[in-house]
């Protein structure tokens, strides 16, 4: 099965993100059994912990040799907020600069709007292939499935989805899609898949590099359409960025004769000026880098230098539903870095498979159930895949409160729970909130408790709940409660419910 | 396609304006300078009054050698930096060239684009042959010669960068990505301090290209392995003062 | 100097003897402490888990409990974050509440940024003749910003053997509900803490929060360490005279 076939589309409609869709992984379940198996396996939990350790003290250096870090990133932070806030106006000014300098611009509802778009173009530009610069948008929309029905091959040119591409194999990180595979399995990959591959590769790194270039090469020199995404695309220009390492985006961007860039609507900036605040802050937060080796820049077409035919696919895709929500717009700030992945203790251990989109990790728990809505499990589950320990927040160039809107998300599951007519989740909070609003029933829930007491034994631990807690117990013994609440204690050591003012030495002050 | 493009606009206009109505501050908010009146008027006085207190340079120029700071950063990147008075520019382009014929099946053969400086070019021997782009090489020619030599636009000290325009003696974007070798004389007032500054120097209107190092992935593993797909080996060659054209 | 205690239900309800620990400093130090009765929970378990709405009474019945107080000492860091940053998100809508909440948010304070940052002490008597390694909780780092102040208590208490902790600023894996609603990747990161602490060597590790000393904790006494779970206050309580 290839990883086309791995996937699964979704209809349009669905749940609370009406214009999304994104292909969710085939049979995935949600979060915490999909969580369970990649931590069944050791061998991605080694590969997983080994880069994702190797890239957070490289970035955290990286950060540390800008001691104005804090400000790029609030600055970072107003322009995006500002942008979104005229969202409108600077597509519009985007369209018009593109359009003057030799381009077209195309506008895509969903997925499958973006995808047909795409697909015409391609094959009106004669290609029956076509190479790809790794792009977010394109995973999102599940274009290269979509290709392939229209009879167009797509080929993958970053090393990590052509490993990916060629493992039949799934994305894992925004950056790094095969960071769950370590070199012995890249090896394996290319020496089944590659006809190409030289007889006796080994699991060198600069080796397997140098077999993933001569593979690609005759593609990138004869291809007659590129697509690509962008990191950016200028207002008050019509400049598109790609930011890339390896060349192949270069590749792509100008070699074929026609270029089709997909981007969402939340990637336009105002101004040219804006380049010296997010190239700053996104190479030292993805790569841990002062630069990125390449950034592409183009202005629609240039006669005699790179693609002939330039089109810009804006693609909304569940994006403006997602500015309609107060709280959950910032996530439209994020620039893909990656940075969030990297510093996760709960992705380190689930994987990117888990999530159960091209968006895992951290960012992806807060963007895939808005563009996609909650309707469904997995996605009702990712707002939970974490312990709120804010790293993600911290390291987040544009100052995302991630944990902020993991919160809001799983007010919003809640409210959903509240509508069914049964949900003992929803009993259990309602009740709990009844007992803990009132300090009466909490003083007469700990007198109980302390009753209970023999759960415990001699140990005063107690080693085995019913479920749900026994996922605590399996692992962790849990405290008894003890024979007198603070409470109790205070109560009967120092007379009462004292509301009285204090008489300290330094009282009244 | 026009009614993807009303529909997209008018959904963006009521989820802002549904915004503006029942704005309330959260958690950690920072006040949006100026960004009260929202709607499409006033977008440009809003985004002029951005909080913008960041370094335009992290290393001052008046008291840090920039030239010095760009040969190391770029170092740093594993790009081979030499730095030469501007009257040795000539000797150093031959010498680097013909170093690198022992990698070369018969008479290397470098791309030089229209523009280039000739006397940047006045002492390459004769065993080195040197061809131009005019009528442009198929990139299939491109692939098979031995290097490209070109200047630049700009470059960044704070980050190693180079910036090209792909302006004169620079030439189209194919000509610096195709070839696998590529020596590239950066003049030393060419070098910025910082980002801004050099923003603040290129036409946007022109096609650009930053290169910090050669071709690079941290794919596998996320260890950092030099040469992918563009040039494998960058050499610079910064030409120090009294620029020679 | 009226300072309130504000002892969070699950320190009221499990851990008593961290509030007892915590009376028994500030008293030490010349400060009479009070416990309004009214106090109940800061509703973070329901605000977190999305049952907002179970919590909006809870933060009222907060500022109802603690208004008169010119400082609100906790020995929870990440209940005193709950209610200096999210007590007002609760409000919001109710003008009233908003104001209480408003003119209470500053005045709560996690017991070792009030002893250093209000108080202005760090050696507060303590003597602790123990090997001791410190977990910064992920709310009392990130959300609190206590920064090093539990670290400069520890240093000042006597006979303490204090051990730097292997990726301390990695979350031990509780969350809350994280920890029953994704059980096996918090045990993960549970066992992943519990090794780092048997590093150190110590014989203790101390927080600032009882939450995730409970989740540590029931790990270290699961697998048989030998090494206890105190809080921060505990140790700060200890004397030599055995008080």
């Amino acid at each position: 099965m290839t990883a086309a076939g791995a996937r699964r589309g979704r209809p349009a409609a669905g749940g609370q993100g009406p214009h999304g869709s994104m292909p969710t992984y085939l049979g995935m379940p949600a979060f915490p059994e999909a969580a369970r198996a990649a931590l069944a396996d050791s061998q991605l939990r080694r590969n997983l912990a080994h880069a994702t350790h190797t890239i957070r003290e490289k970035r955290a250096r990286a950060v540390a040799e800008l001691d104005d870090w804090e400000r790029l990133r609030q600055a970072a932070k107003a322009i995006k907020d500002h942008t979104l806030a005229h969202l409108g106006t600077y597509l519009l000014r985007l369209e018009e600069n593109v359009t003057r300098a030799g381009g077209h611009v195309h506008w895509a509802r969903d997925a499958a709007e973006a995808n047909a778009v795409v697909a015409r173009l391609a094959r009106g530009a004669g290609a029956d292939t076509v190479v790809k610069v790794k792009s977010m948008a394109t995973q999102e929309t599940g274009l290269n499935e979509a290709l392939a029905a229209a009879g167009v091959t797509a080929i993958e040119t970053d090393l990590a989805e052509l490993i990916v591409q060629l493992g039949h194999d799934l994305p894992s990180h925004i950056l790094v899609p095969a960071i769950h595979r370590n070199r012995a399995e890249i090896r394996e990959i290319f020496r089944r898949e590659m006809p190409d591959a030289p007889a006796g590769l080994t699991d060198d790194p600069p080796r397997l590099t140098a077999a993933a270039r001569t593979h690609l090469r005759q593609a990138f020199l004869s291809a007659k359409a590129g697509i690509s995404g962008a990191n950016f695309a200028i207002a008050d220009t019509g400049s598109l960025v790609v930011v890339e390492s390896e060349g192949n985006g270069r590749m792509c961007v100008t070699l074929p004769e026609t270029l089709i860039s997909v981007v969402g609507v939340e990637k336009v900036l105002p101004s040219w000026r804006d380049l010296e605040v997010f190239l700053a802050l996104l190479p030292r937060s993805s790569t841990a880098e002062r630069m990125n080796p390449y950034t592409s820049v183009w202005t629609g077409v240039t006669p005699g230098d790179g693609p002939r035919e330039f089109h810009l696919v804006l693609v909304d895709n569940g994006r403006t539903d997602t500015l309609a929500d107060p709280v959950g717009r910032q996530a439209l700030r994020c620039i893909r870095c990656s940075a969030c992945l990297n510093v996760c203790p709960v992705y380190e251990r689930a994987g990117g498979h888990a999530y159960g989109s091209p968006y895992p990790g951290p960012i992806g728990a807060i963007l895939s159930p808005q563009l996609r809505g909650i309707a469904d499990p997995v996605d009702a589950s990712l707002p939970f895949a974490s312990s709120l320990c804010g790293a993600c927040y911290e390291v987040c160039p544009v100052a995302i409160n991630i944990p902020e809107v993991l919160v809001h998300l799983r007010a919003r599951v809640a409210d959903g729970k509240r509508k069914k007519i049964i949900s003992s989740e929803r009993a259990v909070f309602q009740a709990s909130g009844w007992v803990l609003r009132s300090p009466w029933r909490l003083r007469a829930a700990q007198r109980a408790g302390a009753a209970g007491r023999r759960l415990a034994g001699r140990s005063g631990r107690i080693r085995r709940l019913p479920p749900p807690l026994s996922g605590w117990t399996d692992t962790r013994d849990a405290p008894a409660p003890p024979p007198e609440s603070f409470r109790a204690w205070w109560a009967r050591t120092r007379g009462g419910a004292s509301r009285g003012r204090g008489n300290g030495q330094d009282g009244g002050s | 396609m026009t009614a993807a493009r009303d529909q997209i606009l008018a959904r963006i206009r009521a989820a802002n304006a549904a915004r503006a109505a029942g704005d309330t501050p959260r958690a950690g908010d920072t006040p949006r300078a100026g960004d009260t009146a929202r709607a499409t008027g006033d977008a440009d006085s809003a985004y002029a009054a951005l909080p913008r207190d960041y370094r335009r340079a992290h290393h001052d120029p008046a008291s840090t050698d920039i030239v010095e700071l760009f040969a190391g950063r770029a170092a740093d990147y594993r790009a081979v930096v030499e730095r030469v008075p501007s009257g040795a520019v000539a000797a150093a382009v031959a010498r680097i060239l013909q170093a690198r014929a022992p990698d070369t099946d018969g008479v290397p053969r470098f791309v030089v684009p229209g523009g280039l400086p000739p006397e940047w070019l006045a002492e390459v021997p004769d065993g080195v042959e040197l061809a131009g782009d005019d009528p442009p090489l198929s990139s299939a020619e491109l692939d098979r010669v031995a290097g490209v030599v070109t200047g630049c636009a700009v470059a960044i000290a704070e980050t190693g960068t180079i910036i090209l325009d792909h302006g004169p003696a620079q030439g189209r974007r194919a000509l610096t990505l195709v070839p696998d070798f590529h020596l590239v004389v950066v003049r030393a007032g060419q070098v910025a301090a910082d980002l801004a500054d050099a923003f603040a120097r290129l036409d946007p209107a022109r096609p650009h290209t930053l290169i910090s190092g050669p071709s690079a992935t941290s794919d596998i593993e996320l260890i950092r392995v030099e040469g992918v797909h563009g040039p494998r080996n960058l050499h610079i060659l910064l030409a120090d003062t009294g620029a020679s054209s | 100097m009226r300072i309130g205690l504000f002892i969070t239900c699950l320190t009221d309800s499990l851990f008593p003897d961290t509030g007892k620990a915590v009376v028994t400093v500030l008293e030490r130090l010349g400060h009479q402490v009070d416990f309004p009765a009214g106090q109940s929970c800061c509703g973070q378990m329901h605000f977190n888990t999305g049952y907002r709405r179970e919590a909006v009474p809870m933060a009222r019945g907060f500022a109802g409990a603690f208004a008169d107080y010119e400082a609100i000492v906790s020995p929870s860091a990440s209940c005193a974050a709950m209610v200096r940053e999210y007590h007002q998100v609760l409000a919001a809508g109710d003008p009233g509440l908003e104001r209480e909440v408003a003119a209470i948010a500053p005045r709560v304070h996690d017991l070792s940024v009030f002893l250093t940052g209000v108080l202005k002490i760090t050696d507060v008597g303590a003597y602790f003749p123990h090997r001791v390694t410190y977990h910064p909780t992920c709310h009392s780092l990130r959300m609190l910003r206590v920064g090093d102040a539990p670290l400069r208590l520890l240093r000042a208490v006597r006979g303490l053997d204090l051990a730097a902790l292997p990726g301390a600023e990695t979350c031990c894996g509780f969350g809350g509900t994280f920890s029953v609603k994704n059980s096996d990747v918090s045990a993960a990161m549970c066992a992943d803490k519990v090794a780092a602490i048997r590093q150190t060597g110590a014989e203790v590790v101390c927080a600032a929060d009882n939450s995730c000393l409970m989740h540590i904790g029931g790990a270290l006494t699961r697998q048989r360490t030998g090494v206890a779970a105190m809080h921060l206050a505990e140790i700060l309580a200890r004397t030599e005279d055995g008080s």
